[in-house]
């Protein structure tokens, strides 16, 4: 069966032998793009619209766990999501949230038998799909939000066996804008918006910058208080008016004495829904 | 399990076992000491018998009971619950096995239907006494074996825990030495290149071997000179620089003067470390890692630089397990004299910069 596929892996001999790999088990798959980082994964997987992606899960810029997420969100409509396949060394967090997801990865070294039954799972999931959905599998959204919160405490517990540092919940933000430094109380804020390496803090009555990724902001804040509704979004409940689906299935929402209109994107269009 | 008195983590099951196991024994001994009556004095053994083992069963509950009340009221905190210490345990046996005496006595009578004469009070109380010493004495022995076995168990659970906790801790340190992640990336390169470039395959195993050697060894051994420090994190970056290639620029600074300086073995490697993986892994166009030594009057002064994704910007901020090593052991190796500091980097490169300040050790001569 005829295919393309999308390589993002940052060690090059091991890219490179991976290529190699999958061109004898599977000498269809024609690898259309091959990227070192996460962000050029995510790039060269839009402008290719490749049938299947191999990520290796520790990559510099985005993990590979962040490029499945900004593929979900971003990927256009008319073209199906692409398989996904993750490739990781040692992340015992992912493989134990792999076990439970339906989603395929491969250990490196990679041994080719197992490489070869993966293949055989793709071309069966690519016969199988439907080319005129679009809809987001609900497997791949419970996995990746498995995989999310995965993550997010093997973070928090980085060696085994230390105990594992709770962070502290943030309070003030210090946010500086030229030389004078703003402290903005958390609880006036409305929500946070990631560009770059920036955080937009937007309250009621204006706008911050502060310079932290938004992961580890995510960590500090109380997840029943400040919601994501989009890989580079967090607002807060209490400040959402309304949430809006279109035909597309996609949501808006409003906010309550703030005129911004926020996207939800397809990961989290579920936490919205009629009681 | 028989003697959970006083042993620390006993649950309630337990509890109930060891009363239940300690009311056993408590018949047993009743039946050796009903025997030993029996010896001396070979008339109506059965009734002796009978007797023996009621006043041993009501013995043991007073006294079991009775260990338990005094031990929760006089010390409620104590390092072994259960037991009130000797002075009230002595007071506990005296009363427990007059009680028990009596109340055993009693209980023999409904048993055997006779009608003891010190319950009626018509028995010369020289005999009385006598019987007493009889039940006291082995009370007293008993005791003092019930808990002689405790205390041995108690010290056996803390010995097994204290060797539980080492052996964690050991295997913690290795496996933040022997960091997996990193470990099966290099076994992945070293499997492409068996197959497109042997000779480069060797050479990469030859400096894996190196530093699994170095690694293992470390822990051992209490010094090394700082040539040899040098050298095994040459082989480390190597093994990175298989992985990373040009994203890994490394530097190394080390002035001939002070290359036979002894340091604690691998006492850099934590620092390296987290700068490949907080600082320059995650960075996608990579850096330089700078390791240097400086001496300034009898300090020696040793700097590890990235030109990475700096402090708080990386995957994860685990690097606190690496630096707490380094940092405990320079504070049990030179006490206030070391020091370790770790911050931004100050020029326009960026990154992170970590410095070891420790006295220089007097030259061996």
């Amino acid at each position: 069966m005829s295919a393309t596929g999308l390589i993002a892996e940052d060690e090059p001999l091991l890219a490179a032998s991976l290529k190699a790999t999958l061109a004898r088990l599977w000498p269809q798959l024609q690898i259309v793009a091959t990227a070192t980082h996460g962000a050029a994964a995510v790039e060269g997987a839009l402008a290719s619209r490749p049938d299947v992606v191999f990520l290796d899960i520790r990559m510099p810029g985005l993990s590979g766990l962040e490029v499945a997420e900004a593929l979900a969100e971003d990927w256009p409509g008319d073209v199906p999501l692409p398989l996904i396949v993750f490739v990781t060394a040692y992340d015992q967090y992912a493989l134990r949230a792999f076990e439970h997801a339906a989603v395929d990865y491969v250990l490196k070294p990679v041994e080719p038998e197992r490489l070869a039954l993966t293949c055989r799972r793709l071309q069966a999931a690519l016969a199988a799909r439907n080319r005129t959905t679009t809809e987001l599998p609900g497997e791949l959204i419970a996995a990746l939000s498995a995989l999310r919160s995965a993550a997010a405490s093997a973070a928090a517990a980085p060696t085994s066996g230390a105990p594992a540092a709770v962070e502290p919940r943030l309070r003030v933000l210090q946010a500086s804008l030229g030389a004078t430094i703003h402290m903005v109380p958390v609880a006036a804020v409305l929500y946070f918006a990631a560009a770059d390496k920036y955080i937009k803090v937007v309250t009621a009555s204006r706008e911050y910058l502060i310079r932290m990724p938004l992961r580890q902001l995510l960590q500090q804040l109380d997840p029943e208080e400040f919601w994501q509704v989009h890989r580079a979004t967090v607002v807060r409940a209490d400040a959402i008016a309304t949430a809006v689906r279109d035909d597309t299935g996609k949501v808006d929402l409003t906010l309550k004495g703030h005129p911004a209109k926020l996207v939800v994107s397809r990961l989290y269009a579920h936490l919205f829904k009629a009681m | 399990m028989v003697s959970s008195v006083g042993s620390r983590a006993t649950s309630a099951a337990g509890r109930r076992t060891g009363y239940l196991a300690r009311a056993l024994r408590s018949v047993g001994f009743g039946i050796l000491i009903g025997l030993c009556i029996a010896v001396l004095r070979p008339q109506r053994v059965w009734t002796t018998l009978i007797y023996s083992v009621c006043i041993a069963l009501v013995c043991w509950f007073f006294i079991d009971m009775g260990r338990n009340l005094v031990a929760g009221w006089v010390n409620p905190r104590n390092e072994r619950p259960g037991w009130p210490g000797w002075r009230w345990m002595i007071a506990v046996v005296i009363v427990g096995s007059s009680l028990g005496f009596l109340g055993g006595t009693q209980l023999g009578d409904l048993l055997t239907g006779e009608r003891t004469p010190i319950l009626t009070g018509n028995e010369d109380l020289r005999h009385v006494f006598a019987d007493l010493l009889f039940v006291v004495l082995p009370a007293t022995i008993i005791t003092y074996f019930f808990n002689a076995r405790s205390v041995i168990a108690d010290r056996e659970a803390a010995a097994q825990a204290a060797q539980r906790q080492a052996a964690e801790s050991r295997l913690r340190l290795l496996e933040a030495q022997l960091e997996p992640h990193m470990f099966f990336n290099t076994l992945a390169n070293l499997h492409v290149l068996i197959g497109v470039d042997p000779p480069r395959a060797q050479a990469m195993l030859d400096q894996l071997i190196a530093f699994l050697r170095a690694t293992l060894s470390g822990s051992r051994a209490t010094e090394h000179p700082l040539r040899a420090e040098f050298s095994r994190i040459r082989d480390y970056l190597s093994l990175m620089q298989v992985r990373m290639e040009d994203r890994l620029r490394a530097h190394f600074d080390l002035p001939d003067a002070l290359a036979d300086v002894l340091v604690p073995p691998l006492l850099l490697q934590p620092l390296v470390e987290n700068s490949i993986k907080h600082g320059l892994e995650p960075s996608v166009q990579g850096g330089r890692i700078e390791i240097e030594a400086r001496q300034e009057g009898t300090t020696l002064i040793l700097r590890v630089r990235d030109t990475g994704v700096g402090l708080g910007q990386g995957v994860e901020n685990g690097t606190s397990f690496g630096l707490q090593q380094v940092r405990e052991r320079l504070a049990t190796l030179y006490g206030s004299c070391a020091s370790l500091s770790l911050n931004a980097a100050a020029d326009a490169d960026g990154g992170t910069l970590a410095v070891i300040r420790m006295p220089i050790p007097a030259p061996l001569k």
